[in-house]
C-alpha cells in the first residue's frame, strides 16, 4: 500500500477503535441507561481502543521510514559482486545512487552495465517485499493493540485515567521537542565544526587574517589551512552590525520616546501598526530594497561627494538592516519605558523638569537595563541576519573598517560555502559549520544575555 | 538673606527657562522625526515596489495568424505534439508580416521578437482542439521579454530603444507592428502559471507558490499540535522545577536564534543523517516548523494564561479532572489566541529563506511539485534567485514576486486580526 493509503487506513482503524470501544463498554454494563455503572465516561473506553489501535502501528511506522533506507541499502550492498563490494565508500555510493535513479526509472549518468542492472532488479525486489512486510506489521499492530485494548475493558477498568496518562506523556514529548531541538543543533553544528577543527587548527581559524576557501580544494595544498582565517568575517559583520546599530538604536528609542510621551492617541494608533509592518516584511525582500535600490543610491550620493563606494557596500546592507531593526528596538524600548512606575515621572514633572528633561534624566536612567537589554538582543538579531548581507553585502573578505568598501559576514560565507553542489566532508563544507558554530554561541550569550536582562528588570517594577 | 537667594534662584531658573525650553522642543522633534524616518522608508519602499513591479502584470502579446499547417503537426495522420515544428508555424506567421525580410541574418532578428513560449500556446492549442488542424487562427502570442521592456518604456508613444538591447530593425519592426495595431498589452498570465524559467517572458511564480504551500502544510500539521501540547503542558501541569525553567529559557532562547542556525540543523540532521530528500517540501516544511515552534509556545503560552483561573476553579469544583479542565474549559477559551499566534508564526514561514537556501531549495526548478518530496522552491527564495538574474524583465518578475508575496502575508495577519477582535474575550 502507498504511504498515504496506509497512514489513512491506520487512522480509519482509529476511528473504528473508538466506536468499538465505547459501544462496547456500554454493552458490559448493560445498555446506555446503566452508563453510571462504568468507572469513566463511556467516550474514554472508545478513545482508549483507538490509543491503543493508533500508536503502536504509527510508532512502527516512524521506525520504518527510519530504519528501511539502511537496511535496504545494506542488503543492496551484500548482493553486488564482491568487486563492487571493496569499491571505495565514494565510488560505492555513486553506484547506489545510480542503481537506486536507474530502478526508479530515469536517466543516469555513464552506461548500463549487467552489474547495474542486476542491483537495480535486487533493489526493486527488495523495496517490493519492504512495503509488503510494511503494510502487513502496521496493519497487524493497529488491529492486534485494538482487540487487546477492547478486550480489557470492563466496568471498572479505570478507562480515564489511562487516557489521561498517555495524553500527558504526549504532552511531555512535545515540550521536550524544543530541547532537542536544541540539542540537535548543537551536536549538529559541533560535530562537523570538531572535524573542521582536525583539518584546520582552531587557532588558524579564529585568529587567521586570511580568508580565501576556494583555494583549499586539495588537501596537499600549499597554504589551505592558512586561507581559513575568520578574523575578516567577523570584522567585516561587526562593521555592518555596527552600521545597522547606528541607524536602529537612535532612531528605534527617540521614536519608542516620542510614541510614549508626547504624540496623541491617533498617530500613536497609526504609527505602531506601521512599524509593525516594516517588522514583518520578509527580509528576502528587504535585501532586493537594498541590492536595487539603496545601494545604487549610496553609491551615487558617496561619488558625488568624491568618495570611492564599492557597488556591495557595507553601508547600504548595514542602512537597510538597521531600518529592519528599528521595530524592534523601539518596541523593546517601549517597553522598558513603560515599565517605570508612572509616579517617578510625575515627580519629576513635579519639581518643575520639562518633559524631555524626566525623560533623560529619569525615565530613561530607570529604563536603562531593559534598554540595554532590548540591544543586545537587536545585535544578535543582526549578526545573524542571512538574507540582506548575501543580497547586498559582498563575497570577498577584506579586512578594513571602511564603510564604503565590500565586505562579507559569517552568515554570507556560510550560504556560500552550503549552497549548490558540494561533497559534504571537504573542509570548505564543514567551515560553514565552523562559523555556523561561531554565530550560534555568538547570538546565544547575546540572547540569553538580553533576555535576562530584560526580564529580571521587568520584575524590579511589578 | 532668605528673599535675596529666593529672588537668585528664582532668575537663575527664569533665565535658564528658554534654553530648556529650546532644548524641549529640539527632543520633541528629534523623536517626530524618528518615527517618521520608519514610516517615510515605508513609503519609498511601497512606491518602489509598485514602481518596478506593477508592470509584470502585463505583458506585451503579438496578433500572429498561424496556419495551423497538418503536413507540419501531423506529417504521419496523427498530431506529433512531441517533434512537430511549432515554432516553424509561428515564425511562418510572422514571417509573412514583414515579407521585406529575406537574408537569413535578418530573419532571425526578427524571429527573435516571439517568445519561445509562443510555438508552445499554438501546441497546447491543438493539442486542446484538434479540430482546428487544417485552419489559420488568430492568435495573441507572447512578445519576448526584450520587446516587452521596449513596449512597456515607450508607455504608448512610438517606440525608441535606448537600451541597447534591440537592433535598429527590430526597434523599427516593432514600430510597424505598434503602428498595425498588431500589438497589445495584456494580463500576464504566465506569470501566475508558470513556473521557473530561463525566459524571462515564460517565468512564473506557481511553482514557488506550490512549493511555499505545501511547506506550510507541513509546517502547520506539526508545529500546531506540537506547540498547543507543549504550551499546555508548560502552563499546566509541568511543575515548578529546574527542568521546567531550562525548558523555559530554552524555548525563549530558540525564538532569537538566527534561522540560519536552522537551515544547518535541518542540513545536518534531516538531509545528512535521516538522508531524506533535497529540495523538498518536506524537509523545508520540518525545518520551518522547528522554526515556528518557539512563536507558537510562547503565544499559546500567553493565551492560556489570559484565561481567568475562576474557570479552572469551577471546573474543577463539578468534579472534573485536571486534564479535563484543560481539555474541555480552558484550551476552547485560549484557541482564538492561540490561532492568532500559530498565523503569525506561518506568516514568518513563509517570509523565511536563508534555512531553505541551506537544505536545498535554490535550485532552478521549472515544473511545478506535485506532492511533498518532489523538488520545489519557495516564494521568498524565487525572489532571491530572480533578484540575482542580470535580465532587466526579472527585475520587474522580482518585484511582482514580492508584491504578491507581502498581499500573502498581509491576508494570513488579517485574518489573525480578525480572529483576535471578533473571538476573543476580555475577562
Amino acid at each position: 500500500m502507498e504511504n498515504t493509503t496506509l497512514i489513512l487506513t491506520v487512522c480509519l482503524l482509529g476511528v473504528a477503535g473508538f466506536y468499538l470501544g465505547r459501544s462496547r463498554s456500554l454493552s458490559v454494563v448493560g445498555g446506555f441507561a446503566a452508563a453510571r455503572n462504568l468507572h469513566s465516561l463511556p467516550g474514554y473506553y472508545g478513545y482508549f481502543t483507538a490509543i491503543w489501535c493508533l500508536l503502536p502501528a504509527l510508532a512502527v511506522l516512524t521506525l520504518w521510514f527510519v530504519l528501511e533506507p539502511r537496511v535496504v541499502m545494506a542488503l543492496l550492498v551484500d548482493s553486488l559482486p564482491q568487486a563492487q563490494q571493496d569499491l571505495p565508500p565514494g565510488q560505492l555510493n555513486l553506484l547506489l545512487n545510480n542503481v537506486r535513479n536507474f530502478a526508479a526509472g530515469s536517466a543516469i549518468g555513464g552506461e548500463t552495465n549487467q552489474v547495474l542492472t542486476d542491483a537495480a532488479a535486487v533493489y526493486l525486489q527488495l523495496q517490493a517485499r519492504s512495503r509488503l512486510l510494511l503494510t502487513g506489521l502496521v496493519l497487524a499492530c493497529a488491529v492486534l493493540g485494538g482487540v487487546i485494548a477492547w478486550r480489557r475493558i470492563h466496568p471498572e477498568f479505570r478507562a480515564r485515567n489511562r487516557v489521561e496518562g498517555i495524553v500527558m506523556l504526549l504532552l511531555v514529548a512535545a515540550s521536550s521537542i524544543a530541547i532537542f531541538t536544541t540539542i540537535g543543533i548543537v551536536l549538529s553544528v559541533l560535530f562537523e565544526a570538531v572535524r573542521f577543527f582536525g583539518e584546520v587548527p582552531i587557532s588558524d581559524f579564529l585568529f587567521g587574517t586570511n580568508w580565501s576557501p576556494q583555494t583549499a580544494i586539495r588537501a596537499d595544498q600549499v597554504g589551505s589551512s592558512g586561507s581559513f582565517g575568520a578574523i575578516p568575517l567577523f570584522t567585516g559583520t561587526l562593521l555592518i552590525t555596527g552600521i545597522a546599530m547606528l541607524v536602529a538604536v537612535p532612531v528605534g528609542l527617540m521614536t519608542a520616546i516620542y510614541l510614549a510621551e508626547y504624540s496623541s492617541r491617533g498617530v500613536r494608533e497609526i504609527a505602531k501598526p506601521l512599524l509593525e509592518l516594516l517588522a514583518g516584511i520578509p527580509t528576502v525582500v528587504y535585501g532586493f530594497f537594498a541590492a536595487l535600490t539603496i545601494a545604487p543610491w549610496v553609491r551615487r550620493t558617496g561619488e558625488s561627494l568624491g568618495f570611492e563606494v564599492a557597488s556591495e557596500s557595507a553601508l547600504a546592507a548595514g542602512l537597510v538592516m538597521g531600518i529592519m531593526i528599528i521595530p524592534l528596538v523601539s518596541s523593546l524600548a517601549d517597553d522598558a519605558i513603560k515599565a517605570v512606575p508612572g509616579s517617578m515621572r510625575d515627580g519629576a514633572l513635579g519639581l518643575g523638569s520639562t518633559r524631555s528633561e524626566a525623560m533623560t534624566k529619569v525615565i530613561l536612567p530607570a529604563a536603562l537595563p531593559g534598554i540595554v537589554g532590548g540591544i543586545l538582543l537587536a545585535v544578535s538579531r543582526a549578526i545573524g541576519e542571512t538574507m540582506i548581507v548575501v543580497m547586498a553585502a559582498g563575497l570577498a573578505a577584506n579586512l578594513t573598517a571602511n564603510p564604503f568598501a565590500a565586505v562579507t559576514t559569517v552568515t554570507v560565507q556560510i550560504v556560500t560555502l552550503l549552497v549548490g553542489d558540494q561533497e559534504f566532508d571537504s573542509a570548505k563544507t564543514l567551515a560553514a559549520f565552523a562559523l555556523g558554530l561561531i554565530l550560534f554561541i555568538v547570538t546565544l550569550i547575546l540572547n540569553m544575555a538580553g533576555l535576562r536582562v530584560v526580564r529580571k528588570y521587568r520584575e524590579q517594577y511589578e | 538673606m532668605a528673599m535675596a537667594t529666593s529672588t537668585t534662584n528664582r532668575q537663575k531658573v527664569e533665565a535658564g527657562l528658554s534654553r530648556r525650553r529650546r532644548k524641549e522642543l529640539v527632543f520633541r522633534y528629534t523623536g517626530l522625526l524618528a518615527t517618521t524616518v520608519g514610516i517615510l522608508f515605508l513609503g519609498v519602499f511601497f512606491v518602489d515596489l509598485f514602481g518596478k513591479g506593477a508592470s509584470a502584470f502585463r505583458q506585451t502579446y503579438i496578433s500572429l495568424d498561424v496556419e495551423l499547417s497538418e503536413a507540419v503537426i501531423a506529417p504521419g495522420g496523427e498530431p506529433d505534439f512531441a517533434f512537430a515544428d511549432f515554432d516553424g508555424l509561428v515564425r511562418d506567421a510572422l514571417r509573412k508580416l514583414f515579407p521585406e525580410v529575406t537574408e537569413r541574418s535578418q530573419r532571425r532578428e526578427l524571429y527573435r521578437l516571439l517568445s519561445v513560449g509562443a510555438a508552445y500556446q499554438v501546441r497546447d492549442l491543438v493539442e486542446q482542439d484538434p479540430a482546428l488542424l487544417g485552419t489559420t487562427q488568430t492568435l495573441w502570442v507572447p512578445a519576448s521579454a526584450n520587446v516587452d521592456m521596449l513596449i512597456k518604456r515607450s508607455e504608448g508613444e512610438p517606440v525608441e530603444d535606448d537600451s541597447g538591447q534591440l537592433s535598429v530593425a527590430q526597434v523599427y519592426w516593432v514600430g510597424q507592428l505598434q503602428q498595425q495595431e498588431l500589438l497589445k498589452k495584456g494580463w500576464n498570465t504566465a506569470l501566475f502559471t508558470n513556473g521557473d524559467s530561463r525566459e524571462p517572458e515564460l517565468a512564473g511564480i506557481r511553482g514557488a507558490l506550490m512549493g511555499s504551500f505545501y511547506m506550510l502544510l507541513v509546517t502547520v500539521v506539526i508545529a500546531f499540535p506540537t506547540g498547543v501540547a507543549a504550551a499546555v503542558y508548560l502552563e499546566e501541569f509541568a511543575p515548578r522545577s529546574r527542568i521546567s525553567d531550562i525548558i523555559e529559557v530554552n524555548i525563549n532562547n530558540l525564538a532569537a536564534v538566527p534561522s540560519i542556525v536552522f537551515g544547518l540543523l535541518g542540513l545536518a540532521v534531516f538531509i545528512n543523517w535521516a538522508s531524506l530528500p533535497r529540495s523538498a517540501p518536506l524537509v523545508g516544511g520540518l525545518v520551518l516548523s522547528l522554526l515556528t515552534l518557539p512563536v507558537i509556545i510562547i503565544a499559546s503560552r500567553a493565551a492560556i494564561k489570559s484565561v481567568p483561573p475562576s474557570i479552572r476553579d469551577a471546573a474543577s469544583s463539578l468534579g472534573a479532572s485536571r486534564m479535563q479542565v484543560v481539555f474541555h474549559h480552558v484550551m476552547p477559551l485560549a484557541l482564538p489566541g492561540m490561532l492568532t499566534g500559530t498565523i503569525i508564526g506561518m506568516s514568518r514561514a513563509l517570509g523565511e529563506s536563508a534555512p531553505l537556501l541551506m537544505i536545498g531549495m535554490v535550485a532552478f526548478i521549472v515544473d511545478v511539485p506535485a506532492g511533498l518530496t518532489d523538488p520545489a522552491t519557495a516564494l521568498p527564495v524565487q525572489i532571491y534567485l530572480w533578484a540575482d538574474s542580470p535580465e532587466r524583465a526579472f527585475a520587474e518578475r522580482t518585484s511582482a514576486a514580492i508584491i504578491v508575496l507581502l498581499g500573502f502575508l498581509l491576508l494570513m495577519n488579517l485574518a489573525a486580526v480578525i480572529i483576535r477582535k471578533r473571538m476573543q474575550r476580555n475577562w
